[in-house]
């Protein structure tokens, strides 16, 4: 992990933030039980980004929430494994013992800015509540803080934007007030879950830029959820790639832009619209995600794969490691697999 | 906001002034006339008795002198209880009736928002269910049948309040618990199917995600934005409520205004219904003034006035 090279000028520690083992999650419905997360396995270090990609209804939403402990139980249930912050095994916490943690050690940024501040109270109240009440600080110095979170996110005039309600921002204000709002109690890990996939391109690089500004001033670890391929090239320290509930390849971004390994990561690229190959025409993953009712046993790729033999319909590949940060669930690793020119590899 | 009360405040006059027309064209469009029982059967008293009243005139003449008794507020003695003038009458009845009407809104209000709030919480579990088989009861029992079954359970077989009348706030228990049943059930409906969708909002995800107490996400967070509707129904329900004291006066032999009203419109007492129509209808017109401003209060986006700069 030491060697882990980091090209981009702020610092990633190799202290662990945060650990997520074996994580597993599902719904119970009226008509079975989804398996919506399967056995996710992931760390994050301190100062890092760690983006997970991946197609609607993979699981990314459902792992963030599970770390924030939003999880409605009923009737979402976290069947197995572990998600450890900082030693505390955040699945075996009271609701007492997690509200503690939300919003004071991790904190979330919502896709839409539009819905996720309460129109009914001002943005005053919104953003000091959550300090004033893990902090237990008094309502001016709550004040004053506010003042200076929407300073730091670019509000202009904060003294007066406070008594305002949010009806009376635009959405890219908005976003920068739920930024303010995750970040006022000094939390180490922020979890964005596609927080520009809402506003428009020229908001979106802004609020980007926003985020790493605030990295670098604040250190903090972040887990962007998206399925953006181009804010990911923008910000991402390492990638994790969802697919029907795994991260099935995860490695730093150079690897995963430059040296993909899993057909679905392949796939993935190759599907984002490029403007200087002109003439090419965009290549779509045929087919849809497996349904998880009834997940399939092997590699829950295997019908959308082009590269599929028979051991991918019956088993679970194993996790072949090909780099520090470099991991891959894909039988194609292994040796007696037919070696696969990378003829169709984006550079 | 000064603006907006004073336009208000003209169509609440409009208002009263179109109510008043139609009340009085009503009024005379029944066949009869208040001396049609027997003991003023003489024509001649009969003739004397309308001159005195001023029923003898043309009809615009009697209305030009109705809109004066409005715009006075003097309405003139009662044909029927001549020892009595309609404002005496107004000011012995309506408190009774508006503290019946009001501690009914206020138990409606508490109680209907109480039970659709936990109802929505703990949605589909056993409170939910036993209050949604209430307020379906509720809707669909009238106040009438309720307040009969209520004197004979409670007041005659049970013995455990006083049947009628209004004399102290034991007294008030059974009729308000008839007033109130229907509007409850109402409000605690609407309380929980907006409750139930306010909660599944993304601004109440991430008050969760804040780590703030779940007695703040649904106080602060949740029921103000869910008790919009509420509000917007508790005009119309609040026409319904004062209606209902009428009957419900009756049965519990309070002496409100409701006695009057009724017995005013079977009497032919005209200046009594003029004085009790314009009253409850400036009273109701004045309370939906009310309701639009606490839902101003309520939500910040409605606006009551248009202010310069404003988006």
């Amino acid at each position: 992990m030491n060697e882990r090279k980091k090209k981009e000028k702020k610092i990633v520690s190799d202290e662990k933030v945060l650990q997520v083992n074996n994580l597993q999650v599902s719904f119970r419905t009226y008509g079975g039980e989804v398996e919506a997360v399967r056995g996710v396995n992931f760390d994050l270090y301190k100062g890092e980004t760690l983006a997970i990609v991946g197609e609607s209804g993979c699981g990314k939403s459902v792992t963030s929430n599970a770390i924030m402990g939003l999880i409605p139980q009923p009737p979402g249930i976290i069947k197995n494994g572990h998600i450890l912050f900082k030693g505390k095994d955040l699945t075996k916490l009271t609701k007492g013992e997690l509200r503690k943690i939300q919003g004071v050690d991790i904190s979330m940024i919502f896709q839409d800015p539009m819905t996720a501040l309460n129109p009914t109270l001002t943005i005053g109240e919104q953003l000091t509540e959550g300090l004033r009440t893990h902090k237990k600080i008094g309502k001016q110095e709550a004040k004053k803080r506010a003042i200076d979170m929407l300073k730091l996110v670019g509000i202009p005039n904060p003294e007066e934007r406070l008594k305002q309600f949010p009806h009376q921002f635009s959405g890219g204000m908005r976003q920068r007030i739920v930024i303010a709002i995750a970040l006022i109690c000094d939390p180490e890990l922020l979890i964005a879950d596609e927080p520009t996939t809402a506003l428009d391109v020229t908001i979106q690089a802004q609020i980007l830029e926003l985020f790493e500004e605030i990295q670098r001033k604040k250190k903090i670890s972040i887990i962007l959820i998206t399925h953006d391929l181009g804010v990911v090239a923008k910000i991402a320290d390492r990638i994790a790639v969802m697919y029907a509930g795994k991260i099935v390849e995860i490695g730093n971004k150079r690897e995963i832009f430059y040296t993909p390994e899993h057909p679905y990561t392949r796939g993935l690229l190759n599907s984002v619209p490029r403007l200087d190959l002109e003439d090419e025409e965009l290549q779509p993953i045929e087919g849809t995600p497996p349904d998880l009712f009834s997940p399939p046993k092997g590699c829950p790729f295997t019908a959308r794969c082009d590269y599929a033999m028979e051991v991918c319909d019956h088993v679970y590949p194993f996790t072949n490691k090909l780099s520090e940060a470099h991991r891959v669930d894909c039988w194609l690793q292994d040796e007696r697999a037919k070696v696969i020119k990378n003829s169709d590899r984006v550079g | 906001m000064a603006k907006y009360i004073i336009k208000r405040f003209f169509m609440m006059i409009a208002t009263i002034l179109i109510i008043a027309t139609l009340t009085f064209a009503l009024m005379h469009t029944i066949p009869g006339s208040p001396f049609d029982d027997e003991r003023t059967s003489n024509p001649t008293i009969q003739a004397n008795l309308e001159k005195f009243y001023k029923l003898d005139e043309p009809m615009h003449i009697q209305y030009l002198y109705y809109l004066k008794s409005i715009v006075t507020f003097d309405f003139g003695p009662s044909i029927k209880k001549p020892n009595e003038s309609v404002n005496e009458l107004l000011a012995r009845g309506f408190p009774i009736s508006f503290e019946l009407g009001m501690v009914t809104i206020l138990v409606a209000l508490l109680s209907g928002v109480t039970l659709g709030t936990f109802a929505a919480l703990r949605h589909n579990g056993i409170i939910d269910y036993t209050a949604m088989t209430f307020a379906v009861v509720g809707i669909s029992v009238p106040n009438f049948v309720l307040a009969t079954l209520l004197i004979q359970q409670i007041a005659v077989n049970l013995e455990w309040l006083p049947p009628a009348t209004w004399s102290s706030p034991l007294h008030m228990i059974l009729p308000t618990l008839a007033l109130a049943t229907g509007p409850t059930a109402i409000i605690a409906r609407l309380t929980r199917s907006s409750m139930l969708e306010v909660l599944t909002q993304d601004y109440i995800k991430m008050a969760r995600a804040k780590g703030l107490s779940p007695v703040r996400i649904v106080v602060r967070h949740a029921l103000r934005n869910a008790l919009m509707p509420v509000v917007t129904i508790m005009g119309t329900m609040l026409a319904g409520i004062l209606t209902g004291t009428f009957v419900i006066e009756r049965i519990f032999a309070i002496p409100g205004m409701g006695k009057y009203f009724v017995e005013s419109i079977n009497n032919r007492d005209y200046p009594v219904i003029m004085g009790s129509t314009v009253f409850y209808s400036a009273f109701l017109v004045f309370m939906l003034f009310l309701v639009d401003i606490v839902y101003g209060f309520l939500d910040p986006r409605i606006k009551l006035h248009r202010k310069e700069g404003d988006a």
